[in-house]
């Protein structure tokens, strides 16, 4: 099914998504339209081609989203399950709570992308970015595993300031020699020189889906940042 | 140098009646008593004693009683014994002071402000026994036009609303902060009674799907538990912003209070810590509250009427304005006296207003713009009795959310410890050998028992002010004197005083 | 100083009396007269009126306002704000007959008036809005003036006194029209002022009332965010506003109207069709501020017709009868009787139910 977004409203669009039975559907023209796909379940496809508005596959539950276009904000907002690819940049809050599955950008995310993810059982979250990261990434991190490659970012840091601010589950690896400035002391900075089998599956597929060369970008070497179980946050309460 | 502090209140033991059962030894996770062997006597330690009272109760002589202790320092108006001992304790830790349950300071009650009218002569009364009183509603939004089929028939074209039997609901209260025996009395008290009880923040446990029908799912900042089949099986959805006990506050439920099926409920592993930031992070500003609200609309169809529960700030009005614009079907407004598994004793005794004023602004403010139909107005933060619900009803409230007064009625004694996660009463703590102590079986007809009574008594009160429908007390005013308030007072309730004719 | 109507709310009981012609013949207001004066012991001296529709037809296509002033100044400025937004296509003093049982009357005008067409066009209201807001702003903004008729080819004529009197103090027999309703009043205070008569006149609708309801400030702080204001505060005036918003703006019937403010128990929608549940649930559930609780009977005349509707609990009387092509309400048979001792059917109308009479063509009017 091919859908012309054009002038339609958000509702009329998740509606015109929601009734298809069609395994892929695509969409034309996208302009501004929040939800799309909103708790989208398995065994569905959505191609996006435009600028989709806030909160793009939300709840997302399975479903796969390709979108040839820059994301707005808070997409992949609570997701539990599926998969998102941005072949462009992704907006704030990218993959906020995030629960399951995996996003994987192009270009870079703005502030507070995979704020407070968190692992569950089988559910492990998964974000790749394939440029930079503003600030506080991975803040309240609580589980599952983020990763910036640093693609074509020339002189700016690879990531913001406040990486993995409240930290207290989950893994950051960011593609650069030197540890981020100002990193809270709760979380703790490693070089790892070769990454490790799942993260190095991910940074894969991620080449994979924006036709990279696999050994550039898994080649390098690796900060990665998880919460220091030594010196966790500590807030002294006194019963009254 | 750790200060002793004299505890507050004592464990008073007659010894003519103590048969050294050792009940109060068994009841007793705190540790107060003990039994001497060598004495054949039981011996007390008030100093962890926590007045929950469970001892008291179970005491099969009734030979234990808790007494306010006579200690005290030098009388001080200003330095209050109180105060003087929250300061040694932070000397002794330099911690946070942290409290459960809602304000117990020394504030106006508004709701002891207000007297309530009734019919004579002009207008009957009515006798609620045996004449049709009618206490149920609809919450939601009420925007409607008019549009008819082709017969002329009225079209329904109501946005999605809840029934309720009477103006009740069991406000949200999570599985971590209190136990599972606690979640399943109000989950099957709310069926019967035909109202809802809230999941809260933590998740909604596979074993109580079935009361999704009377079930408000909760999405907070740490989107605990939230997903897909999470939302359908649900009635509502509730968008918690803030809570009247801690405003401005996020929450911390510690790894080890997450026990495995607590931490299954919120879908996190066991033993990490639960936190839900002080904003939800995709909302910093309204029109992201209106997205989140959309959001979660469109994830379950539009078959889901969206709460918005904020605190009762100072600019409560403006806020509320905002949310009723914002596509949210009910604003749940949780006032400063509202309750709490643990919260900062600063924040919860000093941040926040009286629910009284804030419903009173809100629905006028929401009058005067011509956007109350947009919106239910439902109101908590300490609802004691009918008579609290009567009177918020008449200010304007669609219903009241009840969580401290829930809890009494399945035991809690009000001690305030909850952050302790030891509760004798198998209420605030998640530890098997206490939770067990609650049976659900008793709890949910106790609930039952005290909203019933609660029910008779608003349609007694009803019933003598000659109206015959929750509809018609709602925003009534003119049902209500104040006495005792100042003529601002007053002006901020939209009441005359009593003594005034209009 | 007394206050006056609209400065304390006045409980009170009363009586009521309707009468209609269906086949549009007109009759003289003396009918109404005797008939509410059978009523006497319902009222109290404090207040009676009337309305008469069908009474102006050489001047059917203009808003009738009737207006009392306290000066001459009030009138003055009250005649400079008509003549700003009206075409005036008669005025004088209402002619009244001077009788000992009557008076402290105010000065009394009528005005037949047709909306300056460039005002209403820059207004972006509809021609009975534009009227409303009119209305409304005299009686708001202009001290000692007070709009008590607006409507078209009808009027109201009230004061304080006994209604018998106060319908010979207008010289009511000599007015004739389709469509009469009055009111004699029993307020617990004195109103100390005529405006505070009833019926209660909102363009064409007007209304007479019965009783006190309980659900008074539930529904006014409702109505009121429709830009209504009730300034007398008495039921007669709210309940007039939601049979305005209800049908003039909103497009309800009168019949559908009638279930918003006098719904029946759930219990009892329940037991209904599949299609008069759903008209009444939903009804009830889009306007439940708007139900009207506490004992009315009451009378709402419009053009080409009346509505009678009692409260749901039945707590007020009222009692409906026919002859021939003419239909009565009152509060009490003695009323229709004392005007038609031989009825065709007389009837006790359930409460809640509406009873609607209109013209038989009403395109007559």
């Amino acid at each position: 099914m091919r859908i012309d977004a054009g002038n339609m409203s958000f509702r009329e669009l998740a509606d015109a998504i929601k009734n298809s039975s069609d395994k892929e559907t695509v969409v034309d023209g996208c302009i501004g339209q929040r939800y799309i796909a909103t708790a989208l379940g398995k065994g569905r496809k959505i191609v996006i081609s435009g600028t989709p508005g806030n909160a793009l596959g939300a709840y997302l539950d399975g479903a796969e989203i390709e979108l040839h276009g820059n994301a707005q904000e808070a997409t992949g907002d609570t997701m539990n399950a599926g998969e998102i690819t941005v072949f462009g940049s992704a907006g704030d809050a990218t993959g906020y709570a995030m629960r399951g599955g995996r996003i994987f950008i192009e270009g870079d995310v703005g502030y507070r992308c995979g704020i407070h993810m968190k692992a569950y059982r089988d559910n492990r979250p998964a974000i790749v970015i394939g440029g930079r990261a503003g600030s506080f990434l991975g803040e309240y991190q609580a589980g599952g595993t983020m990763i910036v490659l640093g693609d074509n970012i020339g002189a700016k840091p690879i990531v913001g300031y406040f990486c993995g601010t409240g930290m207290h589950g989950g893994e950051i690896y960011l593609r650069c020699d030197k540890v981020p400035v100002k990193l809270p002391p709760q979380v703790k900075a490693e070089r790892v020189e070769t990454l490790p089998e799942y993260a190095g599956s991910l940074v894969r597929q991620w080449c994979e889906k924006f036709g990279k060369d696999p050994l550039i970008y898994t080649g390098k070497g690796f900060i990665r940042l998880t919460p220091d179980s030594d010196n966790p946050y500590k807030r002294m309460y006194t019963g009254n | 140098m750790a200060a002793y502090v004299y505890p507050e209140y004592e464990v008073v033991r007659d010894r003519t009646k103590c048969i050294n059962c050792r009940v109060c030894e068994r009841q007793c996770s705190h540790g107060v008593h003990a039994y001497l062997a060598g004495a054949k006597t039981m011996t007390e330690d008030s100093s962890k004693c926590v007045n929950c009272h469970r001892c008291v109760c179970m005491c099969p002589t009734h030979a234990l009683k808790i007494v306010k202790s006579d200690d005290t320092y030098k009388l001080n108006a200003n330095w209050t014994c109180r105060t003087v001992n929250e300061i040694y304790r932070q000397a002794d830790t330099g911690g946070v002071l942290l409290s459960s349950m809602g304000n117990p300071a020394e504030y106006p009650i508004y709701w002891d402000k207000m007297l309530i009218n009734a019919s004579q002569v002009t207008n009957p009364p009515i006798d609620p026994l045996r004449e049709p009183m009618e206490t149920e509603l609809w919450l939601g939004a009420r925007k409607v036009s008019i549009e008819r089929d082709e017969k002329g028939r009225l079209r329904d074209t109501l946005p999605v609303q809840l029934k309720l039997d009477l103006p009740i609901m069991f406000s949200a209260m999570s599985y971590g902060s209190i136990s599972y025996n606690a979640h399943e009395s109000l989950a099957r008290a709310a069926a019967e009674l035909g109202i809802y009880y809230n999941t809260g923040e933590g998740g909604l446990h596979r074993d109580f799907y079935k009361y999704g029908a009377n079930t408000i799912v909760q999405v907070a900042s740490g989107r605990f538990g939230v997903f897909r089949e999470y939302l359908e099986t649900a009635a509502a959805i509730e968008i918690k912003m803030g809570q009247g006990a801690k405003p401005g506050i996020g929450g911390h439920l510690p790894g080890a209070k997450i026990t495995a099926d607590v931490a299954e409920t919120r879908m996190i592993p066991e033993g990490t810590d639960a936190i839900s930031p002080a904003p939800h992070h995709d909302i910093y500003s309204i029109e992201d509250l209106r997205q989140l609200v959309w959001s979660l609309k469109e994830a379950t169809d539009y078959k889901k009427p969206v709460f918005v529960k904020i605190a009762a700030v100072h600019n409560i009005a403006a806020i509320a304005s905002g949310i009723a614009r914002s596509g949210a079907d009910v604003i749940a407004i949780d006032g400063f006296r509202g309750g709490t598994g643990a919260a900062p004793t600063r924040i919860r005794d000093n941040v926040g207003i009286p629910v009284e004023l804030a419903l009173a602004q809100v629905d006028q403010r929401l009058r005067e713009e011509g956007i109350r139909d947009n919106v239910s107005v439902v109101v908590g933060g300490s609802v004691r009795s009918s008579s609290d619900l009567l009177k918020a009803v008449a200010l304007g409230a669609d219903a009241c959310y009840i969580g401290t007064a829930a809890l009494l009625a399945l035991g809690c004694h009000l001690c305030r410890s909850c952050h302790d996660g030891k509760c004798n009463w198998g209420i605030a703590t998640q530890r098997p050998d206490l939770v067990k102590r609650l049976d659900p079986e008793i709890g949910y007809k106790r609930l039952v028992n005290l909203v019933t009574a609660w029910k008779h008594e608003l349609e007694e009160m009803m019933g003598g002010m000659g109206i015959n429908s929750v509809e018609a007390l709602r925003g009534n005013r003119l049902m209500l004197r104040g006495i005792g308030l100042t003529d601002r007072e007053l002006k901020i309730l939209g009441i005359k005083c009593a003594g005034e004719s209009i | 100083m007394l206050l006056r109507e609209g400065q304390f709310r006045n409980p009170s009981g009363c009586a009521v009396s309707a009468v209609i012609d269906r086949s549009g013949k007109p009759m003289s207001g003396e009918r109404m007269i005797r008939s509410i004066s059978i009523m006497r012991d319902r009222s109290n001296g404090l207040g009676g009126g009337f309305a008469g529709y069908g009474i102006y037809p050489d001047y059917k296509e203009f808003y009738a306002f009737h207006l009392f002033y306290d000066s001459k100044s009030a009138r003055q400025e009250t005649e400079a704000f008509i003549t700003r937004h009206f075409e005036i296509a008669y005025s004088s003093e209402i002619r009244t007959r001077k009788i000992p049982e009557v008076t402290d009357e105010p000065i009394i005008w009528r005005y037949f008036l047709a909306p300056l067409s460039r005002k209403l066009a820059d207004s972006h209201l509809d021609e009975r809005e534009y009227v409303a807001r009119c209305v409304n702003r005299i009686n708001v903004e202009i001290d000692g003036a007070y709009v008590f008729s607006s409507g078209k080819n009808m009027g109201v004529f009230k004061g304080v006194g006994y209604p018998e009197d106060i319908g010979r103090f207008y010289r009511l027999d000599e007015y004739y029209g389709y469509c009469w309703t009055c009111h004699g009043r029993y307020p617990t205070n004195t109103p100390g002022w005529w405006g505070g008569a009833h019926p209660f006149g909102l363009l064409d609708y007007s209304i007479v009332h019965n009783g006190e309801i309980s659900s008074y400030d539930a529904n006014r702080r409702y109505i009121e965010m429709f830009g209504y204001k009730c300034t007398l505060k008495t039921d007669t005036e709210v309940i007039t506003y939601i049979v305005d918003y209800l049908v003039r703006k909103r497009g309800l019937t009168m019949e559908e109207a009638a279930k918003v403010i006098a719904p029946s128990f759930w219990t009892t929608i329940d037991g209904k069709s599949e299609d008069a549940r759903r008209e009444e649930t939903f009804l009830r559930r889009a306007f439940p501020s708007l139900l009207v609780t506490g004992p009315f009977s009451i009378i709402v005349g419009y053009t080409g017709g009346i509505m009678a509707l009692n409260d749901r609990l039945k707590l007020r009387s009222a009692v409906c009868a026919e002859k021939g092509d003419i239909a009565y309400v009152a509060s009490e048979e003695s009323a229709i009787r004392a005007v038609e001792p031989d009825l065709d059917k007389v009837y006790a109308p359930a409460g809640g139910e509406a009873v609607v009479y209109e013209l038989y063509d009403k395109a007559e009017v």
